[in-house]
C-alpha cells in the first residue's frame, strides 16, 4: 500500500480490463452468475491484488498476508479472474466456472478453493467475520501488521447482521479494519432507494463510529487515497463509499438492474469483449 | 444396578444428593479451558451469568467479547476469530442461538469449516417459568441435520466440564446443549467421556436386559430412576446415556436394540428430529426394532415449575415406566 505513480495507474487499467474480458468469458461459459456486480468491482478488486493487499500467490497460506473477505459471494467471478490474473491458478480454470468439480463454485467455497479466506453466499455476514479476525489481531497484538480488508454490497446492508458488525465494530474501535461498500444503488428488485432506501447511508456508517470515505469506484487514484488516508485513522474502524456503475465497462450492461443476475449470450459476449479490447 | 465400571455417583440415589446445572458444569469446563489453552476465546450475546460464562469472562477479561443482544453478529463473529487460530466458544440461550443464527451457523461455520463451539444454554421445558418461547425443544434437530458438527448433550454438570474441555482439541465445528435448571450429579471425575461414545450408566443385575432407555441430557436421572423403580417391580432394563448425538455411537445403540428387541428414547425436545429419532435413523437401516419415544410430541412449552413441566409431558418416571410398560406389551404381542 503506498500512494499511486502514473505509471502503476495506467498498467492498473489495463489490467482491469483484461479482468473484465475473463469475467465476460467466464460468465458466458458458465451459462448463469452475476454480471454487473462482478464487472463493477473490476477496478477495486485489480487495485487491491496488484497495489495495496499484502499476499503472495506463490504462497498464499502465508501467515502474515493482509485477509480480505468477500462479503457479498455472488460477485465472485470478480474475484477468481483478479486471482488467476495475480498467479493464484492457471488462467484456463477461469473457464470451469459454476462447472461439476470445479474449484470455482457459484458462491465461494473454501472447501473447494482453500486460497479464499471465507466461503460466502447468503449475504449479510461478511462485515462480522472481518471483525473476527479483526478481534483476534488484537487480541494477539498484531494490530499493526496487517489489514482486514472486507468487500461488501449496498443491498446487503438491508441485513440486520450487517448493522449488528457494524455497531460491534464501532464499540470496539478497531482500527484494523476496512470495509468497502459497493455502493451500485441496484439489487435484485431494483433499485435500492425504492426496495430499501440506505441513504444517508454515510451518515449512517458515521453515527455507528466509523471513519467513513466516499470514493468514486472506478478512480484509482480516490480510492487508493482513501486507503491510504484511513489507514492512518487510529481510533476507529474505516470503510470507504464506492460508488460503482454496475456493468461498468460495457455500455449496454452499465446501469441496469437486470444484468444483476443475467449472463451474456453468444452475440453479447462477442459485443462487450469487443468493446473492452478497443480499450 | 448403575454400572460399577463407570464409578458414578455413589449418593445418586440419596436423597442428599448433590445437584447441579450442566450450564454450571460449562463455565467451570470454560475457565478451565482458558487456563489449559490461550487460544481459548469467549463470546457472549448479553446473558454471561445465564450461561455462566462469566466466570471466564472474569478471568480472561482480554480474551471474552461482549456481543450484545445480537446472536447472528455473536456465530459470524466467531467464525472469523476461528479463522485467525482462536478456539471460539459461543453462548447464548438455544432458542437464540443456533435458533435466530442457524444460517450464519451453516454458512460461516460448518459449511465454512471453522472450529467454534456453539453453546446453547437453557433447553427443555425443564426452563421452567420463562415459558414456551425461551424453552428450546428444535435445537437437536437443527444442528443434527447440518453437515460437519458434533452434537453434544451432557447428561450432568461433570460431563458438561468434560465435553467442555474435550470440544476446545476436537478441531471442528461444535453445539453444545445445555440446561438452566439443577439436576442430580450422575457421574465422577473418574467416569469416561469421550465424543461419539455413549455410556450404558444402567445394566441389570444379572442375566439380559427386556428393554434398552436411551436418554440424553438433563432427563437422565428421570431415566435412571425409571430404572430402578422397573427393577424394583422385576423388570430388567438397560439405561444408555447417549450424551454425544452426533456423532453416534452406532454400535452401542445397535448392540442394545440386539439384547433387548425395545427400545424407548427419553429426550427433552421434539420428538420429532431429535435424539430418539437419530437412534431410528440407525435402527432401520441396521436392525429394525420396536421403538417408544419420549419427548415434545409436536406442540410448544409453557410456563410452569420444571417437574409440573415434567409430569405435564410425561418426561419423568410415570411417562418412561409406562413408555416401557407400553413396548414389553408389544413385544410380547409379537
Amino acid at each position: 500500500m503506498s500512494f499511486l505513480v502514473t505509471k502503476k495507474e495506467i498498467e492498473l487499467k489495463k489490467k482491469a480490463n483484461e479482468i473484465r474480458q475473463s469475467i465476460i468469458e467466464m460468465l458466458y461459459e458458465a451459462g448463469s452468475g452475476h454480471t454487473a456486480g462482478s464487472l463493477g468491482m473490476a477496478d477495486i478488486f485489480t487495485l487491491l491484488y496488484f497495489h495495496i493487499l499484502k499476499h503472495n500467490p506463490k504462497n498464499p497460506n502465508w501467515v502474515e498476508r493482509d485477509r480480505l473477505i468477500l462479503s457479498n459471494g455472488h460477485i465472485c467471478p470478480a474475484l477468481y479472474a483478479t486471482m488467476a490474473h495475480s498467479g493464484y491458478f492457471p488462467m484456463e480454470e477461469l473457464k470451469t466456472l459454476r462447472k461439476f468439480g470445479s474449484r470455482l463454485q457459484g458462491h465461494p467455497h473454501r472447501e473447494f478453493m482453500p486460497w479464499i479466506e471465507n466461503s460466502s453466499g447468503p449475504l449479510g455476514s461478511g462485515i462480522s467475520q472481518a471483525i473476527g479476525m479483526a478481534i483476534a489481531d488484537r487480541i494477539d497484538k498484531k494490530e499493526d501488521d496487517r489489514t482486514i480488508y472486507c468487500l461488501v454490497s449496498d443491498g446487503e446492508l438491508n441485513e440486520g447482521n450487517s448493522w449488528e458488525a457494524i455497531m460491534l465494530a464501532g464499540k470496539l474501535k478497531l482500527k484494523n479494519i476496512l470495509v468497502i461498500v459497493d455502493r451500485n444503488n441496484i439489487q435484485i428488485d431494483g433499485d435500492t432507494e425504492e426496495v430499501m432506501p440506505l441513504e444517508p447511508l454515510t451518515e449512517k456508517w458515521k453515527s455507528f463510529n466509523w471513519y467513513v470515505e466516499e470514493v468514486d469506484g472506478h478512480d484509482f487514484q480516490d480510492i487508493n487515497n482513501a486507503v491510504v488516508k484511513s489507514r492512518s485513522v487510529y481510533d476507529k474502524p474505516s470503510v470507504i463509499i464506492a460508488h460503482t456503475i454496475p456493468g461498468k465497462g460495457v455500455k449496454d450492461f452499465e446501469d441496469d438492474y437486470i444484468w444483476h443476475g443475467k449472463v451474456p449470450n453468444k452475440e453479447e459476449m462477442k459485443m462487450a469483449l469487443k468493446e473492452l479490447q478497443k480499450n | 444396578m448403575l454400572n460399577p465400571k463407570l464409578k458414578l455417583n455413589p449418593k445418586l440415589f440419596n436423597e442428599d444428593v448433590e445437584s447441579s446445572s450442566s450450564r454450571k458444569g460449562f463455565g467451570i469446563g470454560l475457565a478451565k479451558a482458558g487456563e489449559k489453552n490461550k487460544n481459548v476465546v469467549a463470546l457472549c450475546a448479553d446473558l454471561t451469568e445465564s450461561t455462566q460464562m462469566h466466570i471466564f469472562a472474569e478471568k480472561f477479561p482480554d480474551r471474552f467479547i461482549q456481543i450484545g443482544v445480537a446472536e447472528q453478529n455473536l456465530v459470524t463473529v466467531a467464525s472469523g476469530m476461528s479463522a485467525m487460530g482462536k478456539i471460539p466458544f459461543c453462548a447464548s440461550y438455544a432458542v437464540f442461538s443456533p435458533g435466530r443464527n442457524w444460517e450464519q451457523i451453516r454458512t460461516t461455520i460448518t459449511y465454512n469449516d471453522r472450529p467454534v463451539k456453539i453453546v446453547g444454554s437453557h433447553t427443555g421445558v425443564t426452563v421452567g417459568p420463562d415459558g414456551g418461547s425461551h424453552q428450546a425443544l428444535e435445537d437437536i434437530a437443527l444442528m443434527r441435520v447440518l453437515p460437519n458438527i458434533d452434537v453434544i448433550s451432557p447428561c450432568d454438570a461433570i460431563e458438561a466440564k468434560k465435553a467442555t474441555l474435550a470440544l476446545v482439541g476436537s478441531g471442528k465445528p461444535a453445539y453444545l446443549r445445555l440446561a438452566r435448571e439443577k439436576s442430580p450429579v450422575i457421574t465422577t471425575e473418574d467416569t469416561s467421556f469421550n465424543i461419539g461414545k455413549a455410556n450404558l450408566l444402567w445394566i441389570p443385575d444379572i442375566g439380559i436386559a427386556e428393554v434398552g432407555i436411551i436418554v440424553t441430557g438433563d432427563l437422565t436421572y428421570e431415566a435412571l430412576l425409571s430404572a430402578k423403580r422397573l427393577e424394583e417391580k422385576g423388570t430388567k432394563t438397560k439405561v444408555l446415556n447417549l450424551s454425544s448425538i452426533k456423532p453416534l455411537d452406532e454400535e452401542a445403540i445397535i448392540t442394545l436394540a440386539k439384547e433387548t428387541k425395545a427400545i424407548v428414547t427419553v429426550e427433552n425436545h421434539q420428538k420429532i428430529g431429535g435424539m430418539g429419532s437419530a437412534v431410528s435413523e440407525v435402527l432401520a437401516r441396521e436392525y429394525p426394532t420396536l421403538m417408544e419415544f419420549i419427548g415434545i410430541d409436536d406442540t410448544y412449552g409453557q410456563s410452569g415449575t420444571p417437574k409440573e413441566l415434567i409430569e405435564h409431558y410425561g418426561l419423568g418416571v410415570m411417562g418412561i415406566t409406562s413408555a416401557v410398560e407400553r413396548i414389553l406389551g408389544k413385544k410380547k404381542g409379537d
